[in-house]
């Protein structure tokens, strides 16, 4: 699949934002601290980011809104809904902390509940599809939300340590967060190198029958819509190259920071130097994930085209 | 609606595609283009069309595959081979395509189960060309709108055409009469029973489409080598030998004329 | 609200519907033109046209951008850059005309030899013949010579008729049907129809072919040949079908000249032709009273072997005897030919069984009494039902003449021509051999100012009718009916352009061209053609070729190389009649003519070729153009079509003749006759009744009708020549016994190729080059969406075939380490070629192929210089000498057939070798200027207007 910029930015971004969303929804920062006021608006922002960037793809945005009539079939829809929905309990704790410094459960939980659920939704669209194989499975959906939370929880220390509320326990929990988004994600990519095709040019032609199958000549010479969305293939010793940046910034050395910072307790500006390296180390490795989510993942009809 | 129509359709319309007789001319792919530019919704838009990335949108293609058989390759038999594969939407039962649309653009009609894009209400996410394992939908870039095949609707119930041209274009142009139209869920319909005669096949079963279109295989072969022996017993029969045997038969050929 | 109720399933297509012929191709469809608001909607075939029956190719289809192409030219153009820039300022049509005429005026006043006027893929040509005819230069051809002479002239000396669009399988009733290298080609739909029905009926299908696609990949058997091969194959089921006795005697008795008596009389100029009663009738040895009577005698029983001696005290043998022999020599045994072939023994074995199974075991009788021409009554028509085609696989080979003669002798000898299931001949053929003029363009046959004194083209009965001087030097400029191709019934325009350069066997003044891209992929040696084009005579500093004058509608690479640009109409916007008098679209059932006409008016100023062909007819005051006084007989085309008469009673169109329309064939002219072909759909179509129908060769019914509907004005029967005196005649000249004498430098190239007997050689183009430094075979294939260079400025045809790979069999890829995508150098005795490559299995192993006139130079049909087209995309060209390489003696002939000067396109012989990767092939061309073209936009939605 093609791994549009635009798709990578908004998954990472919304990703992000609703991870940091339930964590000050479950109140893990406090609401009286200028950073946590920082937060609320972050949250919303890269939410809100995500999202128009996610319009950025669309040939005719300003139907936009028709998106939201199929949320009882579509996933899509459903995350269009829950996108919006979402925005009303978190723009209220917004308001809580922002205004008036402080913490209410009701939008809060309710907030951490359906960024979750948005989260959620947004990994179906792809899990749903059975024509990505590599994407058509129950871990696609894990790995968004461990992710969101990971990043979450990378984003919450952060915060914490410039404020200088860090605590061991929360730099623990984002290390664990990391460590099980990536364990997942490793049995992710696995299934992916491991599951043979579901669809081959054998199954897609009726051919196999008479012999190996293969294709001669594409329909037309030059590129199509088709191949350009779906034809992309990263080479293999590209993507193992890649896969091993992502999981040494994306896992590795946030773990490593975030254990020296839970473990030594630094605080100050070393200590939220520290919490920014891991942030920026973990969002940069999560782009590398999200790159290589669309790049290897293989679409049925590229059995079609020769892919 | 996005959501499916309560199956089966009354009726299922639908292409027979004999993969025997498809010479791989692009008369359908060439004549839909036509068809349907000036037809059924947006005109179907061509980029850089004089320049060197020229691209354009699409509802039929033909692809070409080779069949190597499996290993040595020894004769006739074991010979590869080209088969020329026409495609284009499959109007699925179960069409992946519908159920992801957020806006209800995409839908199966409950009458005869044709799928269509109600372009008006697309936005052109093109989660729906995403979902086609088939590769049946193109974006048309100059519209930001999804086409695909509509079984050239525009023709089949067309009351100002001649009855006998109420088919879509790709098959009232096809050379080789390798496309077939009608109702695949009449088991009485000249298509069904081409699908039950020569076996039709479903493509890529084992993604749960259920398509309704459908593809002939190509006929089983008699190699030519086989008839070989036929020509030996002709020659003993008629005692071959050499030319002056030759001619003393042909002596009595004509004795007989 | 439920979307499906807004869709408008009703909507009326178009204003109106315009009836025509496409053009898209040589095909020749009927199309439905939908016009909408004064644009096109849709182009579709016309369900009723006897051609096509309502289907439409993929080209056909592409009729809307053909139409509104920007490479369409838009004024006539005069060159101000130098030749081959492609910088030319747009011209007045008084200017171009009064220019040309005082180009082609001065000419004929000198020395009329001095214009070469030839025709590409010209449909009028019964018209461009007859204006070059009464302008008076001997150099006029069509594009024939390259393209497929071999197949019209070994068809017309065998049968009297030829496959190419002349003739046509029995499609509803043959069982066997053995294609021959056919890719998509004249009779495209035609072709495709009727695979469609053997395929329903299963009959079955087997496709002789190096490569397997298209057709061949739909044919139940495919025999890979190993190109230039198929008339070996051919000979070995000659040999089988003798040896297994399964011939059909008494087809041959009646219907050819099997039973005719061969002098044998070696070392006489008399050898090896016919023995011939004082009235020139060939003789027969009768059995029974043991006489020698004239063929065709009542109740006599031929002898088809046996020696014989004439009353002159020679002796004779029966041909058949001669053919007999020939043939069954083990040499012909399929273990004998199956390494050169590539075909193994048991698949010829195989082939001539099923053959021989079909025809006398599966034969057809259709009740419906006849009358032959010998006046015997016959109760029906006996049905072989196994039928050929073939076309350029074995015409484009130096070879192919023999090998297509062949092939017509393997129909005959199984009684397969025109009968029911067979190979059926389409009216006016068959047409037999003296039927046909001979060539004109010796010396005495024109001079200044006058007319030729005859047609140009012609079939020569013998030496003393080709067209040279005394010393034997050719007369034409592209030296057609010399000893170098003596029976060059098509002319051989592939020779003109190198001719003309060289000054041999003479400079020209002024090269005409019309719709023939010799700049580019109608050219052998293309660069060195370019070259040519663009040399200039030192002393001087005037072009080697003068002037040029070219007409086309579109900016191809041709265009870039003349001096004065006339620009044609689409096909949309003219006039143009499909005639008896030149190629016509009959059927073996019915005689058939058609029409174009301006569907849509032309929207620049451009004009239809042949009206302007007219126009400069009358302004040089030719004879049939003028009244003599300056005063044109014809306002245009339509006119011309409408009143001219070629005989009396007998015109361009055949149909809705006579004052009130009711005549067919022959008749006067009527002045409504266009408008009668419209009002039918634009063609016309007369049913041959049924007793008419088969045998049309000897069927006196038929023979009637053809007289009566104006074919000939008497009876032209036809006997099947399996044995061509002819060609006899030839090598008696080549064996210095019968004048005149062929020079000895072609003397033994003659007796080679010019066997009576249909023969097969290794093609002189392979013969010459080391085979073990060129170990492959290149060639083309036409592919069924592009109709050679005519397709790269149609937006839609050109994402089809962007550019063109070479494919190559996968043995030869594993070998040189090749992969889909590399690239490779493929080098010739003549040139290299550097290409990207794709794997290929189901291929000859020894073959390389790729897509034929797909590359494009740069800057031509108003494309971007950067295509892939011209920046990927390639020509074979590159690699194919127009000349032979050199013999021993160091002369360099044609690259041609040496009996029909046909381009010997698919002799190439190639190596391969892996390159490194690149983003060009090789070689490129400096990027052509564009004439003042028409704006091309980044986007086309063709249609949005209509958009519900």
């Amino acid at each position: 699949m093609h791994p549009a910029s635009s798709i990578i930015l908004f998954t990472t971004l919304s990703g992000l934002g609703y991870g940091l969303a339930m964590m000050l929804g479950l109140g893990l920062l406090d609401p009286a601290h200028m950073a946590t006021k920082v937060a609320h608006v972050l949250a919303l922002a890269l939410i809100s980011a995500g999202l128009l960037s996610s319009t950025a793809h669309l040939g005719n945005p300003q139907r936009a809104w028709r998106a939201l009539s199929q949320w009882r079939s579509s996933w899509l829809s459903r995350e269009g809904v829950m996108a919006i929905a979402t925005f009303v309990p978190l723009t209220w704790s917004a308001w809580l902390a922002v205004i008036e410094g402080r913490y209410f459960w009701l939008p809060g939980l309710l907030g951490a509940a359906m960024s979750l659920v948005t989260v959620f939704c947004t990994a179906m669209i792809y899990a749903s599809l059975k024509s990505v194989q590599a994407w058509h499975t129950r871990l696609t959906p894990a790995c968004y939300l461990l992710f969101a939370i990971a990043g979450g929880l990378v984003l919450t220390v952060f915060l914490a340590a410039c404020s200088g509320a860090l605590t061991p326990p929360l730099a623990v929990g984002a290390v664990v967060a990391l460590a099980a988004a990536w364990t997942v994600k490793v049995k992710w990519r696995a299934r992916l190198q491991e599951a043979g095709p579901l669809s081959t040019p054998e199954s897609a032609t009726g051919l196999g029958g008479i012999g190996r199958v293969r294709l001669f000549e594409r329909p037309h010479m030059t590129e199509n819509y088709l191949t350009r969305e779906m034809g992309f293939r990263v080479g293999r010793k590209h993507a193992a190259k890649l896969w091993k940046i992502a999981v040494a910034l994306g896992a590795v050395l946030p773990c490593v920071l975030l254990l020296v910072l839970g473990m030594w307790g630094l605080g100050g500006v070393a200590g939220a130097s520290l919490a920014a390296l891991a942030l920026l180390a973990f969002v940069t490795g999560l782009l590398a994930e999200r790159w290589l989510f669309f790049a290897e993942a293989r679409h049925a009809v590229m059995n079609y085209y020769g892919g | 609606m996005t959501s499916l129509p309560s199956l089966p359709t009354p009726k299922k319309l639908g292409l027979v595609i004999d993969l025997d007789t498809c010479v791989g001319c692009h008369a359908c792919v060439v004549n839909c283009k036509e068809w349907n530019t000036g037809g059924y919704g947006a005109a179907l838009s061509d980029q850089d069309p004089y320049g060197a990335t020229v691209s354009g949108a699409w509802l039929n293609r033909v692809h070409s595959f080779e069949m190597i058989p499996d290993g040595e390759v020894v004769g006739e038999a074991g010979e590869a081979r080209i088969v020329h594969f026409p495609k284009s939407c499959l109007h699925c039962e179960a069409a992946p395509c519908v159920t992801v649309c957020p806006t209800g653009a995409s839908y199966k009609r409950a009458d005869d189960g044709i799928v269509l894009v109600e372009e008006d209400m697309c936005i052109g996410c093109g989660l729906c060309a995403w979902a086609c394992p088939y590769g049946a939908r193109e974006m048309d870039l100059a519209a930001g709108v999804m086409k695909k095949c509509t079984l050239c609707i525009d023709r089949i119930y067309n009351e100002t055409l001649e009855e006998v041209d109420r088919t879509p274009a790709c098959v009232r142009t096809c050379p080789a009469n390798a496309r077939h139209f009608g109702d695949l869920g009449d088991p009485d319909s000249e298509v069904s029973k081409l699908v039950a005669e020569r076996g039709g096949i479903d493509l890529m079963p084992e993604q749960g489409t259920l398509p309704v279109n459908k593809y002939l295989p190509p006929r089983q072969r008699q190699p030519l080598s086989a008839s070989a022996g036929l020509l030996e017993e002709y020659m003993l029969k008629e005692d071959a030998g050499d030319a002056t045997g030759f001619f003393g038969w042909l002596d009595k050929m004509l004795d007989r004329i | 609200m439920k979307p499906r109720e807004r869709v408008a399933l009703s909507r009326p297509v178009a204003d109106e519907v315009r009836k025509t012929t496409c053009y898209m191709c040589a095909c020749r469809c009927g199309i439905n033109v939908h016009i909408k608001d004064g644009k096109i909607r849709y182009i579709e075939g016309n369900r009723d046209h006897p051609v096509n029956k309502g289907v439409l190719c993929a080209k056909g289809s592409a009729g809307i951008m053909q139409h509104y192409a920007p490479a369409r030219l838009r004024a006539p153009l005069k060159r101000v850059g130098p030749r081959g820039s492609g910088q030319f300022q747009e011209i007045s049509w008084e200017e171009a005309l009064s220019t040309a005429t005082q180009w082609l005026g001065a000419v004929r006043a000198d020395d009329p030899k001095k214009l070469a006027f030839f025709t590409g893929r010209d449909q009028s040509q019964s018209l461009t013949g007859f204006w070059a005819q009464q302008f008076g230069t001997p150099n006029y051809a069509a594009h024939g010579g390259f393209c497929s002479v071999n197949m019209a002239a070994a068809g017309i000396m065998t049968i009297g008729g030829a496959f190419w669009e002349f003739g046509a399988p029995d499609w509803e009733r043959t069982k066997l049907f053995v294609m021959f290298g056919v890719a998509e080609d004249h009779d495209s739909n035609p072709i495709k129809m009727g695979i469609a029905k053997l395929k329903k009926r299963g009959a079955r299908f087997v496709s002789v072919n190096p490569i397997r696609t298209g057709y061949s990949a739909v044919a139940d058997n495919w025999i890979g040949i190993r190109p230039g091969t198929d008339g070996l194959l051919i000979l070995s089921v000659v040999h089988e079908l003798l040896k297994a006795r399964r011939i059909d005697v008494d087809y041959l008795v009646r219907y050819t000249n099997a039973s005719w008596l061969v002098i044998d009389a070696p070392g006489t100029a008399e050898h090896g032709l016919f023995a011939r009663d004082g009235e020139g009738r060939a003789l027969i040895h009768e059995t029974v009273t043991e006489q020698v009577v004239p063929f065709g005698s009542k109740g006599a029983r031929a002898a088809l072997s046996g020696r014989v001696r004439l009353d002159d005290g020679r002796f004779a043998v029966p041909s058949f005897q001669l053919l007999a022999e020939k043939y069954l020599d083990d040499k012909y045994a399929p273990e004998a030919i199956a390494a050169e072939t590539g075909v193994s023994s048991q698949v010829i074995r195989g082939l001539a069984a099923e053959i021989a199974r079909v025809a006398f075991e599966e034969e057809i009788f259709i009740e419906q009494p006849w009358t032959d021409m010998n006046g015997q009554r016959h109760q029906g028509y006996v049905g072989r039902p196994v039928s050929f085609h073939a076309m350029r696989g074995l015409s484009a080979h130096s070879n192919g003449f023999q090998t297509t003669r062949a092939l017509h002798m393997l129909q005959v000898l199984i009684g397969a021509v025109d009968c029911p299931g067979g190979f059926r001949f389409e009216p006016p053929y068959p047409k037999p051999l003296s039927a046909h003029p001979t060539p004109h363009g010796k010396a005495e046959h024109f001079g200044s100012n006058t007319p030729l004194a005859g047609p140009h083209l012609g079939f020569p009965r013998g030496p003393e009718d080709l067209l040279i001087d005394e010393d034997g030097q050719p007369a034409r400029i592209d030296k057609a009916f010399s000893w170098d191709a003596p029976i060059a019934a098509h002319g051989m325009m592939h020779m003109v352009v190198a001719n003309a350069h060289a000054g041999d066997p003479y400079p020209i003044d002024v090269l005409f061209m019309y719709m023939a891209n010799m700049a580019w992929n109608s050219s052998m040696n293309t660069a060195g053609t370019i070259r040519m084009l663009e040399d200039k005579d030192e002393a001087t500093g005037e072009y080697r070729i003068p002037r040029i004058i070219y007409s086309d509608a579109y900016a191809s690479e041709m265009v870039a190389y003349a001096d004065l640009v006339l620009p044609d109409t689409t096909y949309l916007e003219r006039h143009d009649c499909i005639s008896l008098l030149d190629r016509p679209i009959s059927e073996p059932d019915a005689v058939q003519d058609a029409i174009r006409w301006p569907v849509l008016e032309p929207d620049r100023d451009v004009r239809p070729f042949q009206t302007v062909l007219l126009d400069i007819g009358a302004r040089l005051n030719l004879p049939g153009f003028s009244d003599g006084h300056g005063r044109a007989l014809y306002k245009d085309y339509a006119d011309y079509i409408v009143r001219h008469e070629r005989r009396p009673g007998i015109g361009p169109l055949a149909g809705f003749r006579g004052s009130n329309g009711d005549r067919e064939g022959r008749g006067a002219a009527n002045r409504r006759q266009l408008q009668r072909y419209i009002e039918n759909g634009s063609f016309f179509s007369a049913h041959i009744p049924m007793e008419a129908q088969f045998f049309k060769h000897a069927n006196q019914a038929y023979q009637d009708f053809a007289v009566r509907m104006g074919f000939f004005d008497t009876p032209q029967p036809v006997t099947f020549q399996l044995y061509q005196e002819v060609l006899q005649k030839f090598r008696l000249s080549a064996e210095g016994l019968r004048e005149p004498l062929a020079p000895e430098t072609h003397r033994e190239r003659i007796l080679q190729a010019f066997d009576p007997l249909p023969d097969w050689y290794r093609p002189l183009g392979e013969a010459l080059v080391d085979q073990r430094e060129y170990p492959c075979h290149a060639l083309t294939q036409r592919p069924a969406a592009m109709y050679h260079s005519w397709g790269s400025m149609n937006a839609w045809l050109r994402q089809i075939h962007t550019r063109n790979p070479l494919y190559v069999p996968g043995p030869i890829c594993d070998e040189l380490g090749l992969k889909d995508g590399d690239w490779a150098w493929v080098r010739s005795h003549h040139g290299s070629i550097k290409v990207e490559v794709a794997r290929m299995e189901a291929v000859n192993a020894s073959t390389l192929w790729t897509w034929n006139a797909i590359g494009k130079r740069a800057g031509a049909w108003a494309l971007d210089k950067d295509s892939p087209e011209a920046r990927k995309g390639f020509l074979l060209n590159h690699l194919i000498a127009e000349l032979l390489p050199p013999r021993e003696d160091g002369m360099r002939l044609s690259n041609s057939d040496p009996v029909t000067g046909q381009a010997a396109w698919y002799d190439l012989r190639v190596r391969i070798e892996k390159a490194d990767s690149s983003l060009v092939s090789d070689p490129q061309f400096p990027p052509l200027a564009q004439p003042e073209a028409e704006p091309r936009p980044d986007e086309l939605r063709y249609g949005q207007e209509w958009a519900q």
